[in-house]
């Protein structure tokens, strides 16, 4: 009963999107204001049904009823309660519920807090993401129904694929899911301003927060992701360049290019029609990601739907979205005429830069990613497109724009002064470079890959420093007065250093773990001790063990320093024997200066086990790196003037903080 | 990541052990990192974009052997690409080669680059010359609007 009034809800809600897509946007463009206001009510019944919808699909789930054909194909009475419950996404019709449900969120969200937009605006927005919602829920209707019963129910299900039992199913996804849908807003902001045909920088102020927190999102769902990938896959890559990676990386740069491009039009009035073509892409690139993941057109052989009923109708969907908002701004962009004026060396040009670098880069992503398909489709034959090509092709974009960076940064809007501005970094500068040397000097391969990448990394993070320093007046005016001025400083400044350093960060980590991962395949026997990395590992022993639905062989090994014990370490093989699948857990040690990575592998004929061990220098700054930036959105995020939220809100909020 | 969904490809073997087992590893530490840096490179041909270095699957196994066998037996590291390519044709390349096929592919960024350029730069010239226009006009009551948020 409960499933039925789930899919019910579902019905429901795809009817009140298609009411939701059509009244507003006529009554916007009659001028109908009782028509406009149809949105607010329709997306919040929208939001509660789809919430309604994902809740008797958890229930399902939870309760493990086996005549719901997806909880009999995907779940398993013996599975630990957590993974039930993240396990209504952990397959192809429930992730869809919850992207829908995520999708209508964010327009409820607009309808709650969007009441400083002007009507016509606010209903043309609502109706755009209805559109999204309708073509949405009509897929889930026709191709992936998650609400579907079964005949004859099954005694029990076929669990879920044990590599997606870990708490990472349940953090992982939702965070995607809300950075690709969040997206949709800066494309409904767009195309209802493309049909109003004016964009300006009160438009920016309103589509800038939108985006800060999907982006935001983004940045936390994929450092998810690639951390899970990190302990879950058994050899401890970070980043595989696989397709399905790279369609979650492309939004998440072209949306960062999206970010900086607002800020144009906010400040300046300029680079309008370039933002709208950005926040199109950008969204474009999540509904293309979402095919090429549904489709199994690029990877055919996938976990989800390769439908072809799917593929195609996603393909329509695609042609329809990105087809028909690309003809739209083909007609109306070159009405948006940009009146700013700056110079060659300016901010403005800095962040054009930005945007080059950043475009440029996704395009080649997605040209590597498509190239295997391109290459089939016009001259028949196979090719591979993998990491050591996209190592090659965008590393130097990434490269160029950390140079850079630090400088555009700081210089002023309009018209800069390159030595001015590079009177502060200088030092800066000098000792980035000295410490790129100092790091090749010490390492023993002449590899240049750890000096420049450290040196790049410090560049950042100091520049962004230098820079708030600066504005902050730092040892050039009292202590007292610096710190006015640092609370005083607007937080999408403070936003704005803090998830530059994060990119630094980042990069630190990426170019130590990258030249300096070591590691050592040995047979090792019961009691035997070996050194690595300046560890002495005991193999103690191994044993079998049993969980909740899986047995598992659990190594037990003893790290010394110097003889001394510093800790354990319990690297694992799982066996699922519902999927009959194995699975390698691997046992890390973990420090900010590196982790001690051990994986266990099969019992050797001699007598003995297989291990890995490896030493990852400093491998956690790389998503610590991702955390900081995205804490720097989030602080952007909170500044009066950006923060999501009603004039009514702010104004009441406003008494508590200190004037600027 | 998401990869983890793919993880239902055929690579993976019940009992997921290592890729690369201890008695694969080669006694002189050269000749094998080369080896690492090769097998790094080429494709498990049964496999959803993994290398043969991370890949359990037999095939993959026994070409990890075979690019052993040749780097002992004194190839070069080009040598052995050509080898395993004459094989297993070039869908085995991680690194498709340049050629004139794969010319799209390693242009398209230098290309896309270059055009972005000279694209930007036409644009940031012509805003460094322009005088200012007229503004197209906002309503008083827009003006009013904006400014407030302005204020804010």
């Amino acid at each position: 009963m409960i499933v039925e009034l789930g899919h019910f809800a579902v019905i429901l809600a795809f009817v009140v999107a298609i009411v939701q897509m059509t009244v507003p946007m006529i009554g916007a463009q009659r001028g109908w204001v009782d028509w406009m206001r149809v949105a607010t009510p329709a997306a919040s019944v929208q939001f509660l049904l789809t919430a309604i919808a994902f809740l008797a699909l958890t229930w399902a789930f939870v309760t493990s009823d086996f005549s719901v054909r997806l909880v009999a194909t995907n779940s398993h009475s013996a599975k630990p309660m957590l993974y039930k419950i993240s396990g209504t996404w952990g397959n192809h019709e429930g992730s869809m519920l919850l992207w829908m449900l995520i999708l209508t969120l964010f327009g409820a969200m607009v309808a709650w807090w969007g009441t400083n937009l002007p009507p016509a605006l606010k209903a043309r927005v609502l109706s755009v993401q209805a559109s999204i919602a309708v073509a949405f829920f009509a897929f889930i209707l026709w191709t992936s129904n998650p609400f579907t019963r079964l005949d004859f129910p099954p005694i029990d299900g076929a669990d879920l694929n044990p590599l997606l039992q870990d708490p990472g199913l349940a953090f992982h996804p939702p965070f995607l899911y809300l950075g690709y849908v969040g997206l949709s807003m800066a494309y409904s902001f767009a195309i209802a301003a493309l049909i109003e045909g004016r964009v300006d920088a009160a438009w920016a102020r309103w589509v800038r927060p939108w985006t800060l927190l999907a982006w935001v999102f983004l940045t936390i769902g994929i450092a998810l992701g690639s951390f899970w990938a990190y302990y879950e896959l058994g050899w401890g890559g970070w980043w595989f360049w696989d397709p399905v990676e790279n369609v979650s990386f492309m939004p998440w740069l072209l949306s960062a290019a999206l970010l900086h491009s607002a800020i144009v039009v906010e400040k300046r009035d300029a680079l309008k029609s370039w933002t709208i073509l950005l926040a199109i892409l950008a969204f474009s690139f999540s509904l293309i990601g979402a095919f090429v993941v549904r489709s199994g057109i690029i990877t055919s052989v996938h976990a989800f739907a390769t439908d072809p009923e799917r593929g195609l109708y996603l393909l329509w969907m695609l042609a329809v979205f990105i087809g028909g908002s690309l003809t739209l701004y083909a007609w109306r962009a070159p009405a948006l005429r940009t009146t700013a004026v700056f110079s060659t060396v300016s901010r403005e040009s800095g962040l054009v830069m930005n945007n080059l670098l950043l475009v440029v880069a996704t395009l080649v992503v997605f040209f590597g990613t498509m190239w295997p398909l391109l290459a089939e489709i016009l001259t028949g034959r196979k090719v591979s497109v993998g990491p050591p090509f996209f190592d090659l092709a965008f590393t130097p974009f990434m490269v160029v724009l950390a140079m850079i960076l630090p400088v555009f940064s700081t210089l002023p809007w309009k018209r800069g002064d390159l030595e001015r501005s590079m009177q502060p970094l200088w030092g800066v500068l000098a000792l980035s470079v000295a410490l790129g040397a100092l790091v090749w000097a010490l390492q023993t391969g002449a590899s240049m890959l750890a000096p420049v990448g450290i040196a790049l990394a410090a560049w950042l993070v100091l520049g962004a420093a230098a820079e708030v320093a600066g504005r902050i007046r730092l040892a050039r005016a009292p202590l007292s007065e610096s710190a006015r001025r640092a609370w005083n400083l607007p937080r999408a400044d403070w936003g704005k250093a803090i998830g530059h350093a994060g990119l630094g960060v980042t990069f630190f980590g990426i170019a130590c773990i990258t030249a300096w991962q070591t590691e050592d395949i040995r047979v090792v026997q019961i009691g035997q001790t070996f050194a690595k990395g300046g560890y002495d590992l005991r193999l103690d022993d191994v044993s079998r063990t049993e969980g909740p639905n899986y047995t598992a062989e659990t190594a037990q090994l003893t790290v010394l320093r110097d003889g001394t014990e510093i800790g354990a370490l319990f690297p694992e093989k799982r066996f699922y024997p519902v999927q009959r699948m194995g699975t390698t857990e691997a046992a890390i040690d973990r420090k900010l200066s590196r982790d001690l990575y051990i994986t266990l592998g099969d019992a050797q004929e001699s007598g003995g086990w297989a291990i890995r061990t490896y030493v990852k220098p400093f491998a956690n700054w790389i998503w610590i790196g991702a955390m900081i930036m995205a804490l720097g959105g989030v602080v952007s995020l909170t500044d009066r003037r950006y923060r999501v939220g009603a004039p009514a809100r702010r104004e009441a909020a406003g008494s508590a903080v200190p004037a600027e | 990541m998401r990869r983890l969904l793919l993880a239902l490809a055929i690579c993976l073997v019940p009992l997921g052990g290592h890729a690369l087992s201890p008695q694969e590893v080669l006694d002189d530490p050269a000749l094998e990192s080369r080896a690492r840096e090769i097998t790094r490179e080429l494709r498990c041909v049964v496999c959803q974009s993994e290398s043969i270095d991370d890949s359990n699957a037999d095939i993959a196994k026994d070409l990890r052997l075979l690019v052993r066998e040749r780097i002992v037996a004194g190839d070069t590291n080009p040598e052995v690409f050509d080898y395993v390519v004459a094989r297993y044709g070039e869908f085995v390349l991680f690194r498709p080669p340049f050629s004139v096929a794969n010319a799209p592919l390693w242009l398209a960024g230098p290309v896309l680059l270059l055009f972005g350029i000279a694209l930007s730069v036409a644009f940031v010239r012509r805003r460094a010359r322009e005088t200012n226009g007229p503004r197209p006009g906002l309503s008083p009551d827009e003006q009013a609007r904006l400014d407030r948020l302005m204020r804010e």
